[in-house]
């Protein structure tokens, strides 16, 4: 409050001058204040605090004492591994893991092929990182390159065989599955006079060009230029990791789209299969169901497939009902009227659903999606009680090499299979938490 | 799909004007329910042709025939009798059994550790909430088998050797052969011990229900908990010494090998219920954390004007709000521990996976075998989800 | 425009039909191997001595090697040949449905397994039994002592039986802990959860080498069971299971008349008739099993006979020690016997 005549009235009762605010007790700001409110608030909580501190403190000293400071870094095999021959106590035994390597990033795949898994990785990147960036630019086209070519590529380098082949032989059931689609809707279009000739071309031309493409598999022309074919036994380690955690969440995409608009239908037989199909698979242990495809599926099926082939049938059949429950949540927050829109719009049902609802629902589990992704990177460990070598079965089976045998190896594995697990998902899940964030600035508006 | 970037198709016609009979929507959806039924009929019928051929070629009889066979194996838990000269169903019995085993007591201890979790991570302790913190990040980033497998060898290499063991009073003993305790013998005239424990839980429950009432209408409390302590536990004990003590105990002795006697408690089970239980409790934690914060701020405030202890606080206003919004997925949560049971294969605990692996090995019935498996879990699922439901109906508070 | 669609639609007909009709062409085992160029082999995975991967996933073993054996027979290259790692569960139907074209993976010979599933069993190329391991410090000298003990054992092999029959028969008790492979098995054995390990003998011996401190542990006396171990092939094709049987046998007989690796070339000049017959410069037995005359001397000159396999995997001087004891040639004591190639 300051006065109009405060010049001309020397003496005054009330002070002139706004005071600087004194500072706040010692014991309320800085290190002690923020100490008080959060570590020593009573006696209880300060008890909290000094057991819980000692806690921490002697797991993470354990960790790091285990994995640095006792650990040994270099050495030939168990020898220098063993307490008795290093004349101390050792930790963690990094000669072991540099040793099998490897075996745990490439299982048995072979030493002179190895580039093609570093390359396929590569590649991998470099389509991938663009796409989880938001502020990158051409999406639409490195969606397509990443889900449409890159399998294919992957397909090429990983396995091998003719390089061309796999190409031709997506190219042509693409074209074969167009042109059937052409032909049928040119026959309707018949029926209610509303048919054109352009679609008729179109569609047998795509039925020819299919057709073309299946007869150039056939006859083996394109089987020259080859890579050598690495068997799916050869394969293990992160590879057969990341390959099976891959291939199940892109799979799972399109089954669980199709289940979760099929729960969703309408038609009641249908929605009766979705349903069955949806709550059997969730409602039993992913073991049972890789027991399934691993034991049962050879039964049901003329030829048996390959045992890699089985387990990722079994993964995507599996990860596509979770996958569809996680969908059906984000059609469920579109609101009606986005429905009504697309209809009044004269929109059909796949374009209603293809330009208007789906883009909207997926956008929104974006986060669900890199969730279920997290969980079928863990839930790939389950492989190896099927016999197929993961980062966990290769660290298994190193255990057991009579040259590393020692009391330390186990841990040493243990210590670097779980620092890799824990970087992938921990690295996934903030990048959940991440688009999580920037979606929902976008629909707080 | 037959969508052409120019939009000529009139895939599903467009015109309005005139509609062909494909056109109509319940013809449509007629034919589409033809296609999907011809569709599912033919994968079933050249399923089970293959099935038929492929049986018949390898010489495996079809059928549950098998379950009456003596299965010859040993198992290494076992809640009920059993000798290798029983049968393959006796076998799968054991199995589902010590599964349900597991489940329950894995659920119970998730619970209790998923809330101190949740609440830890909302401590106003700083040094609490971050240790909550990091639990989680950490348990929930690593697979679960790693850690199954990493507990059972940690149990393990914590543990004695057997002629080693850690003792407590001569009556508990730890070693790498697991946790023994005393075993209860019951002999005649126990019965009635158990009749007293039962009247005894529902004499308790008559109480509080009869306290919860009186409290309603007269505003008057009454010592609730230790009267239900007192009839559950007193009532047994009263008929334990009437009946003339009727119960004694088998006690661990030292044998050439292990402990002799008493009951044991495999590490196989220890260390799967304490990976499943920490696992699971990373869980619980944040669905418990996040159902606290969805009860708003206000209704603390609120519950602090009247005057309540913060621990009033909490179990009055704060919990039960909270529970709305718990239940559902935390009915999720114990139906994954109870299927995420199944990793007991991984350590050769012979829960009904690991026993049903055996019994798949020695006879080749895979179809029926995981016929079994399917069955067994989804009926679980669905008891409990039928009853976490009938419980969220019960807790749901009543909208005005 | 018709025409378009009808003309294609024959085309593809055509097209499918004809790749349909190449592949009716009738096949036999020894056709199909030669035809894709390698012998698809099932083994085990990763038993020492018998079949082990290195970490570059060279194979090695007693197993591995018979495998090699039918490739230089059918190639003359010991190197045209892939292994698939099988597991107890999936061996026998991994052998029936055909993805392996043969079974080297020390599976034990039973009336069960020859009639019921459909197989046979083209020799015996380890005799075998099961036996137990346990820790010197126990004072244990005979298996009758175990009663109460707890055994480690692998699901899913005849091993599980039979040491429930042994322990029943002997009214002894004993806590089984059962695993699914066999790695799992010998760990939990090393880390103290069992006071006895069980498998084959053989498999005793490759596993005691993992144990962190292998010098602790001994193998009991006791054998309790048979286990002849040898390859397998399906029912079905007569021919091939005479190729695989016969390769064993060729092994067997070079170690009787003394023809091996390192005297191949004088062996070759030998004026022995049964020398002559067995190595192909006289007779034609080998292409009588579709194969060639000089079978024998592909076998011998890249993999050796049956001693110098033995010897190299699993022998006195290897980390197994393993002596012949049942495995000597019958002429020294053993089992092996091979009818004569005549």
């Amino acid at each position: 409050m300051t006065m109009p005549n405060a010049p001309t009235a020397p003496v005054s009762f009330t002070r002139g001058e706004i005071l600087q605010a004194a500072p706040p007790p010692a014991s309320l700001v800085g290190p002690i204040g923020w100490m008080r409110a959060n570590l020593f608030s009573s006696p209880l909580q300060a008890l909290l605090t000094v057991v819980g501190a000692y806690i921490a403190y002697k797991l993470v000293w354990t960790f790091v004492d285990f994995t640095i400071i006792r650990a040994v870094w270099t050495g030939a095999d168990r020898d220098a591994c063993l307490d008795e021959k290093v004349g101390r106590s050792v930790g963690a035994c990094w000669p072991f893991v540099w040793a099998k390597f490897g075996q745990f990033m490439y299982g048995f795949y072979p030493l002179d092929s190895r580039w093609r898994v570093d390359l396929t990785g590569i590649v991998a990147i470099v389509l991938l990182v663009p796409l989880l960036i938001p502020s990158v630019p051409h999406k639409a086209l490195n969606a397509v390159l990443f889900f449409g070519a890159f399998p294919i590529l992957a397909f090429n380098l990983l396995y091998g065989g003719s390089i061309i082949n796999p190409w031709l032989v997506v190219l042509g059931w693409i074209a074969i599955v167009a042109g059937i689609g052409l032909l049928v809707a040119y026959l309707m279009g018949r029926a209610d006079g509303s048919a054109s000739d352009a679609i008729l071309k179109y569609g047998a031309g795509a039925l020819a060009v299919g057709v073309a493409a299946m007869v150039l598999v056939r006859s083996g022309m394109f089987a020259a230029p080859a890579l050598p074919v690495v068997e799916t036994r050869q394969w293990g380690g992160l590879l057969v990791t990341l390959v099976v955690a891959t291939v199940g969440i892109v799979a799972a995409l399109p089954i669980g789209v199709a289940l979760a608009l099929g729960r969703r239908s309408k038609m009641p037989i249908i929605r009766f299969l979705s349903v069955a199909i949806i709550e059997l698979v969730r409602g039993v242990p992913l073991i049972t169901v890789l027991f399934f495809a691993t034991y049962m599926l050879p039964l049901f099926l003329e030829r048996s497939p390959d045992a890699m082939v089985r387990v990722l049938v079994g993964v995507s059949v599996f990860s596509g009902a979770y996958m569809a429950e996680t969908i059906r949540g984000g059609l469920q927050a579109i609101p009606k009227g986005q429905f009504e829109g697309a209809m009044a719009l004269g929109l059909n049902y796949p374009r209603m659903m293809g330009l208007i609802v789906m883009p909207q629902a997926l956008k929104l589990v974006i986060p669900g999606i890199v969730n279920a992704f997290i969980g079928l990177f863990k839930d790939t460990t389950l492989v190896s009680i099927v016999a197929i070598f993961d980062l966990l079965g290769g660290m298994r089976a190193g255990f057991t090499d009579p040259q590393w045998a020692s009391p330390v190896t186990l841990y040493t594995g243990f210590a670097f299979a779980g620092i890799i697990y824990f970087a992938f998902c921990y690295f996934m899940s903030r990048y959940s938490i991440f688009v999580e964030n920037r979606l929902n600035t976008g629909r707080r508006r | 799909m037959a969508i052409m970037t120019d939009g000529t198709v009139p895939a599903r016609g467009t015109s309005a004007t005139k509609v062909a009979f494909f056109n109509d929507p319940k013809v449509r959806s007629l034919i589409f329910q033809g296609l999907a039924l011809a569709l599912l009929v033919f994968v079933i019928y050249s399923a089970v042709s293959n099935a038929v051929t492929n049986l018949s070629n390898q010489r495996i009889a079809a059928g549950f025939g098998f379950l009456d066979q003596t299965a010859g194996f040993g198992i290494s838990q076992t809640p009920i009798a059993w000798s290798e000269s029983m049968s393959y169903g006796r076998a799968f019995v054991i199995g589902l059994l010590n599964t349900l085993l597991v489940a329950v007591v894995g659920i119970f201890f998730a619970t209790i550790l998923g809330f101190i979790v949740g609440v830890s991570r909302l401590s106003p302790n700083w040094v609490i909430s971050k240790i909550a913190y990091w639990y989680v990040e950490i348990i929930r980033n690593l697979p679960l088998l790693f850690q199954i497998l990493f507990w059972y060898l940690a149990v393990l290499a914590a543990m004695p050797t057997p002629r080693n063991s850690y003792s407590l009073f001569g009556l508990f003993f730890a070693n790498q052969r697991g946790i023994t305790v005393p075993k209860p013998i019951f002999e005649a005239g126990s019965g009635a011990i158990g009749i007293a424990l039962i009247v005894g839980i529902i004499a308790a429950f008559a109480v509080r229900s009869w306290a919860r009432k009186r409290q309603a209408a007269t505003g008057q409390q009454f010592p609730v908990v230790s009267t239900m302590i007192g009839l559950i536990f007193g009532l047994p004990i009263l008929a334990y010494l009437a009946s003339g003590m009727p119960v004694s105990f088998d006690y661990a002795q030292q044998g050439r090998f292990n402990l002799a006697g008493g009951m044991t408690l495999i590490p196989e089970f220890v260390a799967l219920t304490l990976a499943l239980v920490a696992y699971t409790a990373a869980f619980i934690g944040e669905i418990v954390r996040a159902g606290i914060q969805a009860v708003s701020h206000g209704q603390t405030e609120a519950g602090r004007s009247l005057g309540l202890a913060e621990g009033r606080i909490l179990n009055l206003i704060v919990i039960p709000q909270a529970l709305r919004v718990i239940i559902p997925p935390l009915t999720s949560q114990y139906l994954n521990l109870a299927k995420n049971s199944s990793l007991a294969v991984g350590i050769g605990y012979p829960d009904m996976v690991s026993v049903g692996g055996t019994i798949l090995n020695q006879t080749g019935q895979a179809i029926e075998i995981i016929a079994m498996w399917m069955g067994c879990y989804l009926t679980i699922s669905i008891v409990t989800s039928i009853f976490m439901n009938w419980y969220n109906a019960r807790i749901a508070l009543v909208e005005r | 425009m018709k025409r378009i669609v009808s003309t294609l639609a024959l085309g593809a007909a055509l097209g499918l039909g004809a790749t349909a009709a190449l592949a009716q062409a009738p096949s036999t085992t020894l056709r199909n191997i030669q035809n894709k160029g390698f012998v698809q082999c099932g083994v085990s995975q990763g038993l020492a001595g018998f079949s082990q991967p290195d970490s570059a996933g060279n194979w090695t073993g007693l197993d591995v090697d018979f495998c090699r054996a039918l490739a230089a027979a059918i190639f003359n290259d010991p190197s045209k040949v892939r292994f698939s790692p099988l597991s107890a569960k999936d061996r026998f139907t991994a052998l029936q449905s055909g993805e392996v074209d043969v079974l080297s993976r020390n599976s034990t010979w039973t009336i069960q397994r020859d009639t019921s599933l459909g197989l046979n069993f083209a020799g015996i190329n380890y005799y075998d039994g099961q036996g137990f391991l346990v820790r010197k410090s126990l004072n244990v000298k005979s298996a009758r002592e175990l009663s109460g003990a707890s055994v480690c054992v692998q699901t899913g092999t005849t091993t599980e039986l039979n040491v429930a029959d042994f322990f029943r028969t002997n009214n002894l008790k004993f806590e089984p802990v059962v695993f699914a492979t066999a790695d799992e098995t010998i760990k939990a054995y090393d880390a103290g959860r069992c006071d006895v390990f069980t498998t084959d003998a053989s498999g005793l011996y490759a596993e005691r080498v993992k144990l962190a401190k292998p010098d602790d542990h001994m193998v009991l006396p006791e054998i309790i069971s048979k286990e002849p171990l040898g390859p397998v092939v399906r029912h079905g094709d007569d021919q091939w299971f005479d190729i695989v049987k016969w390769t064993h046998f060729a092994m067997i007989t070079a170690e009787e008349l003394n023809i091996s690796k390192a005297n191949l070339d004088q062996m070759l000049q030998s004026t022995n008739p049964e020398i002559r017959r067995t190595l192909g410069a006289e007779g034609n037995f080998g292409e009588a099993l579709g194969l060639s005359r000089d079978w024998v001397v592909r076998i011998v000159r890249h993999v050796g006979n049956y001693a110098e396999v033995f010897d190299r995997n699993v022998g006195p001087s290897t980390r197994l020690g393993i002596s012949r004891g049942l495995n000597a040639l019958w002429n020294k004591g053993g089992l092996q016997y091979a009818p004569p190639i005549r």
